[in-house]
């Protein structure tokens, strides 16, 4: 990056729009002449709980609970995400490349991919043994059915002419799929871990609060039941850190196993 | 490469294509379409967009199976692509995820007939050959469009084909860099005789490359008339201008416009 990025316009644009969002925060709490609104903590509390060495409701920078719930959040979603991947993948490529297995794979992904992952909670808290399987099992879904389908949708936009070309000079289905199919999805492929990322920290934070004993969502839920306002918000914040740190990790990777992508089209993270 | 002259004759015998969109009456596509490729000798395909020379390139290739007929090379019934038979596509066909070095070695390696040293000294000469050899790091995308068109050439001939089978290989190409091409193939052409089947919808550019031009036509389509051009080789755009060239140029646009007027 340039060494004056500062000087740019877009990262000034950037905390305007922040500046805006936390005066319009503030205002709708302290001046709106409603009292749901009047209940709600103000930025500045949410600051002072957030960064307090001795907080009020137990919840800061400085306490290892604080640490704790990140851990199991960060820790279950990572899972779902891996096994979304590890399992989502061939399963795109497989169907994208095998008539046959579309035929019978479509129907089943196509008919279990709009229920919500939360009508899932039930019966993966029958299914599983304790908790947390249940919660990575809900998160999971989503996350495998985004990248299933964007895999199958990257494979199938492949120009057929990459395909010939590769067969007239005599490739093996293995280098097939390893120098045609994977590098020519792979563009589909990262759209798709995005979204799997994004839906897996939804519907982790969901399942935390309904069947946790740990983690951001349950944190989130807790305060509200105990009244601690404050925390809720930064139990918020801190999901929203998480999941965009998140993306931009997986931004980063795609962009190193896609250089051709980044020195062709200027498309750079 | 110069091992490879007069071989690579390609016979097609009464070529029938049709295809069957989805909900729609099958189209016919080529019928009893014949053509003798002879070795050593380009041979140019013309017609109009969409009589079906794509199709046509296709089958010779062996990517498509016909309905009926049948393709021969130097005696051999063709039944599946192979890396004796290369095709260069209408639009590109360089692997862009490939560097242009990734992109020649890939067919060589691919069939693990040499080891990736020879390969890689083979891409490597070819490149220079073609003047693309401090390009071989890039990416088909960081490219001009006739920068692509001759790695897409060093891809082809590194496997050395006996047949080379160019389907409007120069379309999409502004003026200049297309004529810089076909002197680029025709200089190529010279100095390997390399057997070639060059498909275009440009007569000019036709006349120019041909040994001879067959021409397609009808629906269905076949090769409806065979032109020789017997214009001198090694030869430059300076043909252009010779009284040979403007009466075979005479004869064939005559040969298309009656074929027109009849469709009409």
């Amino acid at each position: 990056m340039e060494a004056s990025w500062w000087k740019s316009s877009k990262f000034w644009l950037m905390w305007v729009g922040y500046i805006i969002a936390v005066a319009a925060w503030y205002a709708s709490v302290k001046w709106l002449p409603l009292d749901s609104f009047n209940r709600l903590p103000d930025p500045w509390s949410v600051i002072t709980e957030w960064f307090s060495p001795e907080p009020v409701y137990g919840v800061s920078i400085f306490t290892p609970i604080y640490y704790q719930h990140i851990f199991y959040s960060v820790y279950r979603a990572t899972a779902s995400f891996v096994l979304a991947v590890v399992l989502g993948v061939p399963l795109g490529i497989l169907m994208a490349w095998s008539p046959k297995f579309d035929a019978y794979a479509s129907a089943l992904v196509g008919l279990l991919r709009p229920i919500p992952p939360l009508a899932w909670i039930p019966l993966a808290i029958l299914m599983f043994p304790g908790i947390e399987l249940a919660v990575i099992y809900v998160t999971f879904l989503v996350a495998f059915f985004a990248t299933v389908m964007n895999t199958y949708v990257g494979v199938k936009s492949i120009d057929p002419d990459y395909f010939r070309a590769a067969l007239s000079l005599g490739s093996k289905p293995r280098d097939i799929l390893r120098h045609v199919i994977i590098p020519g999805a792979l563009p589909n492929i990262f759209t798709g871990l995005q979204i799997a990322m994004g839906a897996a920290w939804f519907s982790l934070a969901a399942g935390e609060m309904i069947a946790a004993q740990y983690g951001l969502g349950f944190m989130i839920f807790e305060s509200y039941n105990l009244i601690q306002f404050p925390t809720i918000v930064i139990g918020m914040a801190t999901l929203g850190i998480a999941g965009f740190m998140s993306s931009a990790i997986i931004r980063v990777v795609g962009n190193k196993l896609m250089r051709w992508r980044v020195q062709s089209f200027g498309i750079g993270g | 490469m110069e091992t490879m002259a007069l071989s690579g004759e390609l016979v097609a015998t009464g070529l029938r294509k049709w295809y069957h969109p989805k909900g729609q009456a099958p189209v016919h596509v080529l019928d009893d379409c014949s053509l003798n490729i002879e070795p050593g000798k380009l041979t140019v395909v013309m017609g109009t967009s969409g009589c079906g020379k794509s199709t046509l390139a296709y089958i010779l290739c062996g990517y498509l199976n016909p309905d009926g007929g049948q393709v021969t090379m130097d005696g051999q019934l063709v039944k599946e692509p192979g890396s004796s038979r290369i095709m260069v596509f209408q639009e590109t066909a360089l692997w862009p995820w490939m560097t242009v070095l990734q992109n020649v070695v890939f067919g060589p390696l691919a069939r693990s007939s040499v080891s990736k040293e020879v390969a890689t000294q083979k891409a490597l000469e070819l490149l220079r050959k073609f003047g693309l050899l401090e390009f071989k790091d890039k990416y088909p995308g960081q490219l001009s469009g006739g920068m692509k068109r001759r790695a897409e050439l060093a891809q082809a001939l590194i496997n050395s084909p006996k047949v080379m089978i160019l389907d409007e290989p120069f379309r999409g190409l502004d003026v200049m860099t297309r004529e810089l091409m076909q002197e680029y193939y025709i200089k190529l052409f010279e100095e390997t005789r390399l057997t070639t089947v060059f498909i275009t919808s440009e007569l000019e550019e036709a006349i120019f490359l041909a040994d001879r031009i067959l021409i397609m036509g009808g629906t269905p389509s076949k090769i409806t008339h065979t032109l020789e051009v017997d214009l001198p080789h090694p030869r430059t755009f300076d043909v252009l201008a010779s009284e040979r060239y403007l009466e075979i140029k005479k004869e064939a646009l005559e040969v298309l416009y009656g074929d027109s007027m009849q469709d009409i």
